[in-house]
């Protein structure tokens, strides 16, 4: 019999939910089958730890006496160049911003040792950051330049807005070339040297709802330690990729837009990260609970590493020419053991996402509905599904004559 | 271990246990020793096998040698004993290398990079042990780690 989350919260609220991790509901299902698992278990909870470069912050610093305005010009945190064309005193701290004065990849590879992602959290840990921002006056706002600490706490608003979080699958990155390469996907030595991954697999928060039946825009959500909301498809949803026979996408799909109080989060989960040669970035601790209204939905928690495939692509070529083609497809069960086999070469394997994080986020996330502290929500809008045709493209340049 | 092979020997006591011992430390020379063949004296004197991991030497300035010293646990104290009598501190090399425990997010990319195989993924639970023993303090984890959980300070 299916079930409503408008049921399943009743049950949270008198303390009777039965709350399992994705883990955990593999076995159950295993053992009862779908369907029993389904009259049996309210909630499955997932989780995922890793770095998402598509994390930002915006704040609101409050108005300076006199006044000054930060809108359309520059600004910085500890160094960190800030967005400001907003309104005055607001402005978006991006996880990828690095200081002027940066080397960047100057001396290769470069270190990037604090950016965006380092500021977000510094001020997530209660600390003092330094602002300077500088400004051309106007009648209304007549300061041209302003210094002073500020600190999390007297900040009017702070909000995590992550505009691509919480990827459903991604690449196994290798390298096929004969010199070392530094990407996002980490230091990938040559000729195969090693293969990196970055998925919390069976306990990924998209994985275990491939189709998006319960995670939709409204979807309340453990992001970076506190509560958060699913805002809005990923930039770069593409749920339109090739599936196999249990739902989940075999290639990068869907992804999330993400927002959340950042006063209450926490800096054991949103941690500044740096990725020699490339830049910085952010690693966000995301959990979705996912509601078990029905045997399908049941069934598709249960997804085992072993069920979930993905390409690896070579990131010396075809990744940075833009060329399709995968080195072959392989599942995370095979991943976790350590090794893969491409081309016929055993590569090790290592993963930028942290697998025992995410199984903590799980954890916490079941804990907190266990004891009703956190209500699911019924999504306001629901994302694309694989079957609506919504895509991703990319750039068709247009060349500019002058 | 009990060494009784045809080796031995004939003055040792057949069962007389030695006890080898493998050992990393890092030695931290004041500028006036520098310029002194102390490495040849652990091996001469001493009879400690070494493995030069780094160095960083300059005459009259000081520096820092991280050796690998194998040989008997008596030769092995006394080797260390010269090193103090003639001003070098020592320390074991896990003191030098560390991983903030706190910051260490058990990702495992560090795993496939590290030269040594210092790092070991526990199946059961994925989370990453360090092996410190057998870190040759390269340092390329400390720029590698996306979260920088790695730490040499010598």
């Amino acid at each position: 019999m299916a079930k409503t989350i408008k049921e399943i919260n009743e049950k949270i609220k008198k303390g009777e939910a039965v709350v399992v991790t994705a883990e955990e509901i593999i076995d159950i299902v295993e053992k009862k089958g779908a369907k029993r698992a389904a009259q049996q278990v309210d909630v499955v909870t997932t989780g995922t730890f890793g770095p998402m470069c598509s994390s930002g912050a915006y704040i609101n610093i409050g108005h300076a006496t006199p006044r000054i305005k930060l809108g359309g010009e520059q600004a910085y945190l500890n160094d960190v160049p800030l967005y400001t064309g907003f309104a005055a005193v607001d402005a978006l701290i991006g996880a990828t911003a690095l200081p002027d004065d940066d080397p960047r990849n100057k001396t290769f590879p470069g270190e990037f040792k604090y950016g965006g992602g380092h500021v977000i959290e510094d001020l997530v840990a209660g600390k003092d950051l330094e602002l300077v921002a500088t400004a051309y006056g106007t009648d209304c706002y007549p300061r041209k330049k302003l210094e002073t600490w500020v600190n999390i706490k007297d900040l009017n608003e702070a909000v995590l807005f992550n505009p691509r979080n919480a990827y459903q699958n991604y690449n196994v990155a290798v390298n096929l070339s004969d010199k070392v390469i530094y990407t996002y996907m980490g230091m990938l030595k040559p000729k195969l040297g090693n293969a990196n991954y970055c998925s919390a697999g069976q306990l990924s928060p998209l994985l275990n709802d491939p189709c998006y039946k319960t995670i939709g825009i409204g979807t309340k959500i453990f992001l970076g330690g506190g509560v958060g909301y699913v805002v809005w498809q990923g930039t770069q949803f593409n749920p339109s990729v090739p599936r196999k026979e249990n739902r989940t996408p075999s290639a990068p799909a869907g992804c999330l837009g993400v927002l959340g109080d950042l006063k209450r989060m926490s800096p054991e989960w949103l941690l500044g990260t740096s990725m020699l040669g490339y830049g910085t970035t952010l690693t966000v601790g995301i959990g979705i609970p996912i509601p078990v209204l029905n045997e399908e939905i049941c069934q598709c928690t249960a997804v085992k590493d072993d069920d979930i495939w993905t390409q690896i692509v070579d990131y010396s070529e075809d990744y940075p020419q833009g060329k399709k083609g995968s080195l072959g497809e392989v599942d995370y069960a095979q991943l976790k053991t350590g090794k893969i086999v491409i081309e016929g070469k055993e590569v090790p394997t290592g993963s930028l996402s942290s697998y025992p994080k995410a199984v903590e986020i799980a954890n916490t996330l079941k804990k907190w509905i266990k004891k009703g502290d956190f209500l699911l929500t019924e999504p306001v809008a629901y994302l694309p599904g694989p079957n609506t045709g919504y895509t991703f493209k990319p750039l068709e340049e247009r060349p500019i004559e002058n | 271990m009990l060494k009784d092979s045809p080796s031995t020997p004939p003055c040792i006591h057949f069962f007389e246990v030695v006890m080898m011992i493998t050992k990393r430390i890092v030695l931290h020379f004041p500028h006036r020793v520098a310029d002194q063949p102390i490495v040849y004296k652990l091996a001469r004197d001493y009879d400690l096998e070494f493995n030069i991991l780094k160095a960083y030497i300059t005459p009259e300035e000081g520096g820092l040698l991280v050796l690998e010293l194998r040989g008997e646990n008596k030769n092995y104290n006394q080797g260390i004993q010269y090193l103090a009598g003639v001003g070098i501190e020592t320390q074991p090399l896990s003191q030098d290398v560390i991983r903030n425990e706190t910051r260490c997010s058990h990702c495992g990319v560090c795993v496939p990079l590290c030269p040594a195989g210092a790092f070991v993924v526990e199946p059961s639970t994925r989370e990453v042990h360090f092996h410190d023993t057998k870190c040759i303090a390269c340092g390329l984890c400390v720029k590698f780690c996306p979260i920088r959980a790695m730490e040499v300070s010598f």
